[in-house]
């Protein structure tokens, strides 16, 4: 056996490290939580890593999982040891390719960290529902239960499907393995070759297609030969598991760890069993364990091999002694008659009794239940309420575990506060703000007690769904024996608090034990602290005598240069009262990790950590916790007061972190939420906000456009309106003439203000006598939280101007509309929202919206609250997300359904002219609705006419009725990002914008994959850094816009709002108006541009990029070329400065600068070369004399 | 003629040096500077501040937004190794070494003692034959006595003084309230030369932005006055050489420069606006100037008009500016 070497790696590192060594080619595509994996390979294919055989392996991204895995069959067929990584969706775009790869017994692992499929809502967390659907596919399904498993079956799988040549798909839970940190051995290189035979990689390499010794496959066949053909691979399957039982076997003597196709854990003489797959198998090990030793005889059944499935190795892995089964499913199948797993069991146990194999005599009771859908908490507590569930004289059959389903009472009770928690284990509860480097600290501190310690150590990290003010939360254990908790913490010995602003947001104690330790970073030193503690925090620290240490951490990180960035202090700190190491030893050890996390980014970097390390101990203080509770500080309610008592109790609840508690019937069984709910939540994020000063500002409206989260607003209103205001809401007479002597006001809603300053930057404003100031001036919020939220809620009090009255074609007029997207949960300074926004300020009334997966759908509808938002008539956009790949196709279908039910609506009218008049009729058939009047005019008939057909009790009034509201013009808007657009949605929009229909696509091009972190897209310009193309992308970006112009028949327009707000707003308006399909390709700078997006830059950027001739403007409108005019409009001028100039202000460009110094020269160069040509071409373009005809888009059907 | 000269302990073929700017970032111009008749060229600096804002930004952009949300605990791939010290300088260096004969002269920016040491040792293990120190230092605080500022130019000068063998030239700001004492400080603390002197990119307003802006204005003519004054004050009361820098534009100011005292004269913005082939004009009415005026070496006008060697030193110094004033007459 190889000498033990431990590591502490994610599940998707332990994975990436054993498929990169044992594989030649990767094609991959991101997708979450798979995407690390296809990162780590690409990461070390750029640094030149070799695999077992001493090449370094090529890794291809590709436009789409479907595109990645025919190019994983493609290099298959030609004999390259190929792997890929999926998960979810990704996988179900692989399933074609899948039947082919098995039909062609071709050995290949696919890797999956297992999630949730999409239904009645998106989830990105974990469970079996993806890789049940790939179960028909022919492939070998290995599941493993933790990190040490995934890196161990990543080998397994590997030698089994090289020799058995059936593929398999090896799979552990999405982001409870897949980002678990874990203590592990290390499975060496050494190892690898003992269980690869290369033998077997010659024969791959020998049935590869090759034309010096041609073979044909992939033959069309018909019914006389398919069937007997298809069967032809059966003794393949009928090996494939003794195949992998025999490497298994192998690896157990290379290792000492020892799997089975099923393995049995718990009592030699359990009566009652529970089987299940993944990662909960640890939990169940955990309490069977735990049960077990207070007498119990239970057991757990852990599946290996879900497919081939053997039932001889199932039943011989049972204890003769069992009584009955309790089967658990992490995945639903609405209508079966049971989940996956529990069939094959049922039918595994029936064939094997009749076959006489095992100890069982006779059929066992077998109950099946659901559990840990999207990686719902599984716990030991869960595990017992099984068991218990199996020794009820009336057992739940079909049930559920982990949930409240009072609808169709399936679930079973468990006790929450049965815990199996050891003493011997440190269990650490961090609450954490993302840009405080809480996370990044705590997986240091892992390594550091992993690989110093004999401890075995696990981190799992809860992350937040809104971009903007993340939170996260870290939980990390520490003990003797290897750590199988795969649930949460809810027994802590350790609590800290990195924020302060969380006192009053999270009862952080309640999962503090008796005696535990509370550490507080707060600015209020050890004597005054507990006076602002809330009552219920004092409540608990008196109660449970918890040891209560301060540290003023932002203090001392900004006394040595760390600027806000306090993990390493508060990572000193944890060491330093943890105990898990010697103080001493802890400190060296903190300073060594610097030193290596650090050094390649500089010395300086590396001194500050250190310097912050030597303040922090000085700086720790135990407070002497009074006898006495003194607070009158209460928990705030989540959602503010005017929440529906509806919203309240749902996603108020969610909101308030008590998601766990709602019943299944708080659930529409649809997937439907109300919009306009980011309102009633009070994030409080902003540390300084915009203050408007009224007699310096122009009222030019662009700090309003511009505001990523709509939260900077301006209105125009008779003065009457003023009365009753707030005594500190401001005022001014609105200088547009036609406004005149109306009153104007901006105001921002200070509690929901992330604090960018894009506003502040884009100000042409300033202060005569004092020019830093401008009309908006960043000022400390906590001092104005009360007096603006008074005048916020004044302000929104205050009436809309009347849609009709406002000139829409111009900025400082167009935004007094009121947005209908507002608060989203984007990052500060998004460089997306201010286009979303734009078109719900000009659209949003009727805006039927599809959204492509990705940072606007998650943005755009993440629970609790959506920023989707309605108007005082109760209009506002309705929103929808299908799919990333199908977004064009999706929106194209509410625009052909639509326009149908409008034409079978007049169809109708015309039916019912008798009834309703000539004048109805003819009116809400050739109404003009291409202005706000218009659209008034029509919804007044619209209203008319269903006064008219109440109680018409005809069918055709009914179907009439049930159309009438599509009269009224909708605007149909297509959104998604470059990933979508020019990657894997491409085909389908290609096709819309082929199809004439009037769609509007936007693409907000961050030019790269943002909301999956920062993946190369075909939009990515040449020598940017990003994943896939560490070394730069040393191709050019696409030219979308270009292709679009290609048909003649689109209407496309490129903007950038930060650069030219003006056209942007044109365009806007321009595209909605065409009559048939439009695309805005709309420059969006974003946080993976390595910019300080949150604090204003983006727009300085955006004009960056126009002005070096990077980014250009324009708008192609085929209507001017039915009219004669060159249908193409250059809205920028020529380049006023080098695009290394705009490079340079950017790390995604300038770190190639210093990674890869000379690329970073030529492609530089090259950039220029392609801006110039590119300004050649489109000026060319522009200036070109029409002729003939222009194509017209294709009439509606 | 011989027009050579020596100069931080090497003989030049000429007076003529290219001092630090963005031209010699290109090793195809510095090519073009030993063709044109360059004498010898200083590379643009190396920015301590700037490698030291680097690695911060690099650091921020590398962290910023990562470990926040589930879906993209990261934003970059993380590269293994980036070039955040001095590579590229130190690699434009040996370039520029194998590119041409004439001495290359490394040019440090900065204002603390900080990595001064450390780079100046890279800089000559990467070949450089002499090191300008730019000691860049606009002191805004007011509690911050002058002598306090002096000593750290005397104290950056020693310390890398003591890391390097190669020569060492002070390029010098002119605003210390004893220029003479200054320069013997240098001089003692073993400055090899002295380059009189830097200068000061002082911003500018604009009008229709009401903001602030940086704007690199090229010197004139009438900037080699300053120098012109302290290399003639300064020659021969000092060991170090003396270089002189700002406003040289013409053969005839490099003359005069040589007459004042001089060992080299170097050129900027003649070259930025003229071209690199300037240098050949120069040096051509160098040689017009010296064959009509029966002049056989530059070595021989060297210091001819310098304070101690001029007929009425006191033009420069204050009674002669009385006298000036006086004597003006408004046009």
């Amino acid at each position: 056996m190889s000498t033990k070497k431990y590591i502490t790696i994610d599940g998707n590192e332990a994975v990436a490290y054993v498929a990169y060594r044992c594989n030649e080619v990767m094609g991959i595509y991101p997708i979450t939580p798979s995407s690390n994996m296809g990162e780590w390979c690409d990461q070390w294919a750029s640094e030149g890593v070799k695999n077992l055989w001493g090449t370094i392996p090529s890794v291809v991204e590709m436009q789409s999982e479907g595109g990645a895995a025919g190019t994983v069959h493609g290099a298959l067929q030609t004999g390259a040891l190929t792997c890929t990584f999926t998960a979810a969706q990704g996988l179900l775009l692989k399933i074609p390719n899948m039947f082919k790869i098995a039909g062609e017994l071709t050995p290949t692992v696919f890797h999956i960290s297992a999630r949730t499929l999409a239904t009645h809502a998106l989830s990105i967390f974990g469970d079996h529902s993806d890789v049940m659907s790939a179960r028909s596919t022919g492939f070998a399904m290995l599941s493993s239960a933790s990190v040490q498993e995934a890196m161990d079956f990543a080998l397994i799988s590997q030698a089994a499907t090289l020799e058995s040549r059936v593929p398999f798909l090896h799979y552990f839970d999405g982001f409870r393995t897949s980002h678990e940190a874990s203590k592990i051995e290390l499975v060496t290189e050494e190892i690898m070759r003992g269980m690869i035979d290369e033998d077997l990689v010659v024969a791959h390499r020998q049935r590869a297609m090759n034309p010096d010794k041609p073979v044909l496959r992939g033959t069309a066949q018909n019914p006389d030969v398919f069937f007997q053909a298809r069967e032809s691979c059966n003794p393949f399957y009928d090996k494939c598991a003794a195949i992998t039982q025999k490497a298994m076997d192998q690896f157990a003597k290379l290792t000492g760890r020892q799997y089975h196709l099923f393995q049995y854990v718990g009592a030699p003489d359990a009566e009652r069993v529970v089987v299940l797959m993944g990662s909960g198998c640890e939990a169940a090990h955990e309490a069977v364990e735990f049960l077990n030793a207070q007498g119990a005889k239970v057991g757990v059944l852990k599946v290996r091999l879900f497919r081939p499935f053997c039932p001889k190795s199932l039943i011989e892995a049972l204890p003769a002694t069992v009584k009955s089964l309790a089967v658990l499913d992490r995945t639903k199948e609405p209508g079966a008659l049971g989940e996956p797993l529990y069939l094959d069991v049922v039918a595994g146990l029936t064939e094997a009794l009749a076959s006489g194999y095992g100890k069982l005599k006779a059929m066992p009771k077998i109950l099946c239940g659901r559990y840990g859908l999207s990686s719902k908490e599984f716990t030991p507590a869960m595990v017992k309420a099984v068991f218990d569930n199996l020794a009820a004289a009336k057992p739940k059959n079909h049930f559920t575990v982990g949930i409240n389903d009072d609808v169709t009472n399936s679930s079973l009770p468990f006790d929450p506060e049965f815990s199996t928690e050891s003493d011997k284990v440190v269990r650490a509860l961090f609450y954490g703000l993302g840009s405080d480097g809480t996370v990044g600290a705590n997986k240091n501190s892992i390594k550091i007690i992993g690989e110093n310690t004999d401890n075995y150590a696990q981190g799992y990290f809860v992350y937040d769904s809104k971009k903007a003010g993340a939170v996260t939360v870290s939980h990390l254990r520490f003990g003797p024996s290897p750590i199988r908790s795969t649930y949460l913490i809810s027994k802590a010995n350790f609590v800290a608090c990195h924020q302060p602003v969380f006192l009053e947001r999270y009862d952080m104690l309640a999962p503090l034990v008796a005696g535990g330790t509370f550490l507080l970073n707060t600015a209020n030193n050890k004597d005054e602290v507990w006076k602002k503690l809330p009552r219920n925090m004092q409540e608990q620290i008196i109660k449970k005598k918890v040891k209560f240490y301060v540290i003023d951490a932002i203090s001392v990180a900004r006394a040595t240069g760390m600027g806000g960035r306090i993990n390493t202090v508060m990572q000193t700190c944890f060491f330093a009262l943890s105990g898990v190491l010697p103080r001493e030893k802890a400190i060296e050890q903190i300073k060594y990790a610097i030193k290596k996390t650090y050094g390649k980014k500089g010395e300086d970097v590396v001194q500050k950590n250190i310097a912050a390390v030597d303040q922090t101990l000085a700086n720790l203080f135990e407070v002497t916790v009074p006898a006495q509770v003194t607070s009158t500080i209460e928990m705030p309610s989540p959602f503010t007061a005017n929440a529906p008592e509806s919203v309240r109790k749902t996603l108020g609840v969610i909101y308030g972190n008590m998601g766990e508690t709602l019943p299944v019937s708080a659930f529409a069984p649809d997937g439907t939420f109300p919009t306009a709910t980011a309102q009633y939540e009070k994030r409080n994020l902003a540390l300084e906000i915009p203050v408007w000063d009224e007699k310096t500002c122009i009222q030019c409206a662009k700090c309003v456009v511009i505001c990523p989260h709509a939260t900077i607003r301006m209105k125009v209103y008779d003065p009457k309106c003023l009365e009753g205001a707030p005594a500190t809401f401001k005022s001014t007479d609105a200088r547009a003439p036609e406004w005149k002597g109306m009153k104007w006001t901006l105001q921002v809603a200070a509690e929901d203000c992330t604090g960018c300053e894009l506003c502040v930057d884009v100000c042409p404003a300033k202060n005569k006598a004092e020019a830093k100031l401008r009309a908006i001036n960043m000022k400390p919020q906590a001092p104005l939280r009360l007096t603006e939220r008074e005048n916020w809620n004044f302000f929104l009090n205050i009436p809309e101007l009347d849609r009709r009255k406002v000139k829409v074609t111009q900025l400082r007029q167009q935004q007094v509309m009121q947005p209908l997207f507002e608060f989203s949960g984007a990052c500060a300074g998004c460089g997306e929202t201010p286009y979303i926004k734009l078109l719900t300020q000009l659209f949003g009334d009727r805006a039927v919206i599809g959204n492509a997966t990705g940072c606007s759908s998650i943005y755009g509808a993440n629970l609790p609250t959506t920023p989707y938002a309605v108007n005082a008539q109760g209009r506002g956009p309705t929103w929808n997300n299908s799919l990333f790949e199908d977004n064009a196709e999706f929106g194209l279908g509410f625009r052909v359904s639509i326009d149908k039910q409008k034409e079978f609506a007049c169809e109708l009218l015309k039916r019912l002219v008798g009834v309703l008049g000539d004048d109805l009729v003819g009116g809400l058939i050739n109404a003009n609705q291409t202005d706000e009047a218009g659209i008034y005019a029509q919804r007044e008939r619209i209203a008319a006419l269903k006064q008219k057909l109440a109680g018409n009790t005809s069918s055709e009034a009914k179907m009439l009725l049930g159309v009438a509201d599509s009269l009224a013009r909708r605007s149909v808007w297509i959104l998604g990002g470059d990933g979508w657009a020019y990657d894997i949605g491409y085909g389908g929009l290609d096709h819309v914008l082929a199809s004439g229909r009037d769609v509007n696509l936007l693409v907000m091009d961050t030019e790269v994959y943002s909301n999956t972190g920062g993946q190369m897209s075909k939009s990515t310009p040449r020598g940017a850094v990003a994943k896939f193309a560490a070394g730069g992308k040393p191709l050019g970006k696409k030219d979308l816009g270009l292709i679009a112009m290609a048909y003649g028949s689109v209407y496309v327009a490129s903007v950038a709002m930060g650069a030219k707000d003006d056209q942007t707003l044109k365009a806007f308006n321009e595209a909605e108006s065409y009559p048939g399909p439009s695309l805005i390709i709309a420059y969006s700078h974003c946080i993976a541009h390595g910019i300080d997006v949150e604090h204003g830059v983006g727009a300085k950027q955006q004009k960056l990029a126009v002005e070096s001739g990077q980014w250009l403007l324009y708008r192609y409108d085929p209507r001017r070329a039915a009219a004669g005019e060159n249908p193409l409009q250059l809205d920028s001028a020529a380049a006023k400065s080098k695009v290394q100039d705009y490079l340079l202000s950017e790390n995604r460009f300038k770190m190639l600068t210093k990674s890869k110094p000379e690329d970073a020269k030529r492609f530089f160069e090259q950039a220029q070369k392609d801006a110039e040509a590119r300004w050649q071409l489109y000026s060319y373009m522009a200036a070109r004399k029409p002729a003939g005809e222009a194509p017209k888009p294709a009439p509606a059907a | 003629m011989d027009l050579t000269t020596k100069y931080l302990g090497m003989t030049l073929r000429n007076p003529l040096i290219v001092s630090a700017s963005p031209l010699s970032e290109d090793v195809a111009n510095i090519k073009k500077m030993e063709d044109a008749g360059a004498a010898a060229v200083v590379l643009h600096s190396l920015f301590e501040e700037q490698l030291v804002k680097e690695s911060a930004e690099l650091e921020e952009a590398l962290v910023h937004g990562a470990e926040s949300f589930g879906e993209a605990t990261s934003y970059f791939p993380r590269a293994s190794e980036y070039k955040l010290g001095p590579e590229e300088y130190l690699a434009h260096i040996a370039s520029a070494k194998k590119a041409v004969d004439i001495p290359v002269i490394a040019s440090l920016n900065g204002s603390s003692v900080g990595g001064w040491t450390d780079y100046a040792r890279q800089i000559q293990q990467a070949g450089a034959n002499a090191l300008e120190l730019n000691i860049y230092y606009v002191p805004t605080d007011m509690q911050l006595a002058g002598g306090a500022v002096e000593q750290t130019y005397v104290d950056i000068l020693k310390a890398v003084r003591a890391a390097v063998t190669i020569p060492v030239a002070v390029k010098l700001s002119p605003f210390f309230s004893n220029m003479a004492n200054m320069a013997k400080r240098f001089d003692d603390a073993g400055a090899n030369a002295l380059v009189l002197f830097n200068r000061f990119y002082q911003p500018d307003i604009d009008l229709e932005e009401l903001e602030v802006k940086p704007d690199i204005l090229l010197s004139t003519p009438f900037a080699m006055r300053l120098p012109l004054t302290w290399v003639a004050i300064l020659h021969g009361r000092v060991k170090a050489d003396l270089a002189a820098t700002s406003g040289i534009h013409s053969s005839d100011d490099v003359l005069k420069m040589l007459m004042a005292g001089a060992n080299a004269t170097m050129l900027c913005s003649a070259l930025l606006r003229y071209g690199i082939d300037r240098l050949r004009v120069i040096e051509k009415g160098m040689c017009e100037w010296m064959e009509k005026h029966e002049y056989d070496s530059v070595k021989q006008m060297q210091g001819s008009l310098s304070q101690i060697k001029c007929a009425n030193p006191a033009a420069f110094e204050r009674s002669q500016y009385m006298r000036a004033l006086a004597g003006y007459k408004l046009a």
